[in-house]
């Protein structure tokens, strides 16, 4: 830990503390407002039907209803228009179609019509009067069968992009894209062992515990003011004025407090719907999702089927690698399988590689991010390989990866040259701690280790900071505070200001009240947030020096900052005595800054993990675990620690239990916490972590984000762990009971191995 | 639309009455009609954990009552842990060990901690995850949570030695 901070590197309680321990934080769905009604949505109960009829009739007239709306009563959405909804291009008509479903639906959950009424409870007895015909289409629910000839097909207008040209073919492959390094044929030809596979994961959720909320007032004067969940304000509003066809300055977005998101609460499902059935009432209508509603309509990660194969030389040098990589994307294009690609060997230094991509639409939900989206899914077959190699090799899992690890000046085949990285340094800090040296204190238990990559993102942030009379500063922030990041971003300006943490006063405020701030996602808020409270707090110290130079009768230039201490010339003050003295001089002092961050650094995780293989039931124990993580700098290793616990147990629950179980007409049969088991603090032991710090050279404080990368090695560490324990190699993802004790089976019965 | 029921009962001490309709959860009940609203709705089928109270001394999920269920009865909501302007020793824990990211299944989580350690004033690792493994969190991956349950079992034992 580096010592010339005095705030950076300290835990204290966070800011919004007291209220969210006492219940008095007012989250999205618990905010009301007089008069308010409340929405309900019928959901589709095919996956994938033509709506040929809908009559809101019955409903319409049920007593208590206010309003009912379909698709028809949104503004038509020109054919081809682009938005840019902070994850990327995207057509406005799949946005759109995505909210209310017009002329087809997709998938199983998707939205067709919504009710408003004086309850809930007649809301969704109303919604249920409407009457829809459908004509019921063939579904395909995978990547390998919506890609063959003669799948049904989702969009009759979606025409395939073919190494970055459009093609005529329509097809539910949306883009096939590669990336091409040096000569890969080459480099097999000159490998001596290749290790290869196919590899499979489910669908799974975020499974954040706070459903989908909006509250929605069309007002009077034609402006919509949003109040929701969300971890972008400003991505809502730019999305709900793009689908009801309104200037963005129409719309106000205030974000309440958010019970999780993960990247699944980046897209907008409710906020368009209830502003709609507040146009029609001339009232404000909340609509809350239930479980189910969750599960079904709003987006989870992709499910993927991947091909990978390593080719090292018998000294363990990788010289090729290949990779084959079909995300499904759920029903509208847009499957992370770019960031798969990205991922999937960016931890090696390999000459020799060649990935291909596709984005494919079936008839599941929508996808959604989900924390470093798409490199799970990449690494769960890449970290598996590497420990084969490594087995074939006779070489140690950790020492084969350092040998080949990424470095500073490493090409990725993806395009981008690494700047300063810390996978060396994760991997030597995994061979190093006690954990993996440790007996394994059992019968069929086994060790696996694996590591996994996110390059994280910047994105636009703005802060201001008003210095108070009494030597505090208020700061004003855009980015919604999904776990702690009001005080890490405080703690950035604190450190500035010489102030301790609590003498800076973070309020994360409305669309209206703050510069356009991107989403609480892709590790940045504390990477470019920070940065900005940061350049707000030095904003600050200049009119600061300013003001003594003013009261000391001094030249501006020759006041001295050090650590909130003001000198010139014989005088001194603290920035307390200069902030109470601030009316002599000339008015309030507000500092801002609006960044668009370059210098983002990707950070590295691994993964330790000891699991015991029940032989009579395939059952999986995790017994001890370790995650390791480059946080460039810990602003609050507290919240860093937990950024990695919580990724990693999250990486557990999609290892070993988690999946969409979809039958074969496309419909999710375990759609409640029930069923869709989530790892609940009796399946875990203590998840210990290990904060490797290589510092950003481009950050203030050399912050890298650290949101993300934790998730990326558990699953492979978890493989690898099985196969150390039981003798048996996954290939597929959730490596549950039934799973495990098929492939024990397979071996037992299988004269190979 | 159904007629409804008056309801007395107790909540976190004091007296209180509403009026419901024989349908609604007290979950509802707490949030939409007392607007108590610490209490969180998660799944509101039983599994998460996070609109836990105790009813007469009882860990429930209010999701599962009925809020005519509650007349008579003693609730605790999350906005009865405090003790008046002073944190309860859990709350204080749950915010020094960073036990909550999001927060939304914290007050579960501190109803169903608080009952534990009123009952068992001394519970091991293994006790402590048994009695919270009906409370989901998806944020922290339970371990800082556990601690501060350990770390407040500690503080209020010293103080009633």
């Amino acid at each position: 830990m580096s010592t010339q901070y005095t705030v950076v590197g300290t835990r204290p309680v966070r800011h919004d503390g007291a209220d969210k321990v006492t219940g008095r934080a007012i989250y999205g769905g618990d905010f009301t407002a007089a008069g308010l009604l409340h929405g309900f949505i019928l959901r589709s109960p095919h996956a994938h039907a033509a709506i040929k009829r809908i009559d809101v009739s019955k409903a319409t007239a049920y007593p208590g209803v206010k309003a009912v709306v379909t698709a028809d009563d949104m503004p038509p959405a020109p054919g081809d228009k682009i938005v840019d909804l902070g994850e990327g291009e995207t057509p406005l008509s799949y946005v759109r179609g995505n909210v209310l479903a017009s002329g087809k639906v997709l998938y199983k959950g998707h939205a067709v019509a919504a009710v408003a009424a004086v309850n809930p409870h007649v809301a969704e007895e109303a919604a249920r009067l409407i009457e829809i015909d459908y004509e019921v289409l063939p579904c395909t629910l995978t990547a390998p069968d919506a890609m063959r000839d003669g799948a049904p097909i989702l969009h009759a207008d979606l025409r395939m992009k073919e190494l970055g040209q459009k093609t005529d073919r329509v097809s539910n492959i949306s883009d096939h894209f590669r990336h091409v390094m040096g000569d890969a044929e080459k480099g097999f030809a000159e490998a001596e062992v290749v290790v290869e596979g196919e590899f499979n994961t489910s669908t799974v959720h975020q499974g954040y515990i706070e459903p989908h909320n909006a509250t929605a007032l069309w007002n009077n004067d034609g402006r919509i003011h949003v109040w929701c969940s969300t971890q972008g304000s400003f991505v809502v509003r730019d999305a709900t004025a793009c689908v009801l066809d309104q200037p963005v300055s129409q719309v106000k977005v205030t974000p309440l407090e958010i019970g999780g998101g993960f990247g699944g609460k980046i897209p907008v499902y409710l906020e368009p719907v209830a502003a709609l059935l507040s146009k029609k009432t001339g009232r404000p209508v909340r609509i809350l999702m239930s479980r189910q509603d969750v599960f079904e309509g709003t987006g989870p990660t992709p499910g993927s089927h991947l091909k990978v194969k390593i080719g090292a030389r018998r000294d363990g040098k990788i010289v090729a690698a290949q990779a084959w990589l079909a995300y499904e994307a759920g029903a509208y294009p847009g499957a992370m399988v770019g960031p798969g690609a990205m991922c999937v060997f960016a931890a090696y230094d390999i000459a020799n590689v060649v990935i291909d991509g596709y984005d494919v639409v079936v008839n599941k939900p929508s996808t959604a991010a989900y924390r470093a989206p798409g490199a799970t899914n990449a690494a769960f077959a890449t970290e598996t390989l590497m420990d084969e190699l490594a087995a074939k090799l006779g070489m140690d899992p950790i020492e084969l990866r350092l040998a080949n690890a990424a470095k500073e000046g490493t090409r990725r085949a993806d395009g981008p040259k690494f700047r300063k990285i810390g996978c060396v340094e994760v991997l030597q800090a995994m061979k190093n701690h006690p954990h993996y040296s440790a007996p394994l204190g059992g019968p069929n238990r086994g060790r696996g280790v694996a590591i996994g990559f996110w390059f994280n993102v910047g994105l636009p942030s703005s802060c201001t900071i008003s210095v108070n009379a009494d030597g505090t500063v208020n700061l004003v922030e855009g980015s919604t505070d999904i776990g702690g990041t009001r005080t890490s971003v405080a703690m950035q300006a604190a450190e500035v200001l010489g102030l301790r943490a609590e003498e800076v006063l973070p309020t994360v405020v409305d669309t209206d009240s703050v510069g356009f701030t991107g989403v609480t996602g892709g590790s940045r808020t504390t990477f470019a947030t920070g940065w900005a409270a940061h350049d707000a707090a030095q904003d600050v110290v200049r009119q600061m020096k300013e003001r003594a130079a003013k009261l000391w009768e001094a030249a501006p230039e020759s006041v001295t900052c050090e650590r909130g201490v003001y000198q010139s010339n014989g005088h001194s003050a603290t920035f307390r005595e200069l902030a109470a003295r601030i009316g002599e001089t000339s008015g309030p002092v507000v500092g801002r800054a609006a960044v668009n961050p370059r210098g983002v650094g990707g950070s590295f995780a691994g993964a330790i993990a000891d699991v015991e293989v029940d032989p009579e039931t395939g059952k999986t124990t995790v017994v001890r675990f370790t995650s390791v993580q480059d946080a460039g700098r810990a602003i609050h290793p507290s919240y860093v620690e937990g950024q990695m616990q919580g990724g990693s147990v999250q990486g557990i629950g999609w290892a070993l239990n988690e999946e969409y179980f979809m039958n074969g007409s496309g419909a999710m049969v375990n759609s409640s916490l029930l069923d869709y088991r989530m790892p609940t603090a009796l399946d875990l032991p203590m998840i210990d972590t290990q904060i490797v710090e290589v510092p950003n050279p481009a950050h203030p404080f050399g912050v890298r984000g650290v949101g993300e990368a934790n998730i990326v090695p558990p699953p492979a560490a978890l493989a690898n762990a099985i196969h150390a324990a039981a003798g048996v190699r996954m290939r597929r993802l959730p490596m549950n009971p039934p799973a495990v004790m098929e492939a024990i089976w397979r071996k037992s019965t299988s004269p190979d191995s | 639309m159904q007629s409804k029921v008056h309801v007395q009962t107790t909540i976190n001490g004091e007296p209180r009455e509403f009026l419901c309709e024989p349908r609604q959860s007290l979950l509802e009940c707490l949030r939409d009609t007392l607007g108590l609203t610490g209490t969180k709705e998660g799944c509101n089928d039983g599994n998460c954990g996070a609109c836990t109270v105790t009813m007469d001394g009882r860990v429930v999920t209010s999701c599962l009552v009925l809020g005519v269920e509650a007349a008579g009865a003693e609730v605790t909501t999350v906005e009865g842990i405090a003790r008046g302007s002073a944190l309860h020793p859990l709350q204080r824990a749950f915010l020094e060990n960073a036990a909550l990211q999001c927060g939304i299944c914290t007050p579960g989580f501190l109803v169903a901690a608080n009952a534990l350690l009123e009952a068992e004033p001394d519970p091991d690792e293994q006790r402590i995850r048994l009695w919270l493994a009906n409370n989901l969190c998806r944020c922290t991956g339970y371990d800082k949570i556990i601690r501060a349950v350990q770390q407040a079992a500690r503080e209020m034992r010293g103080a009633n030695a």
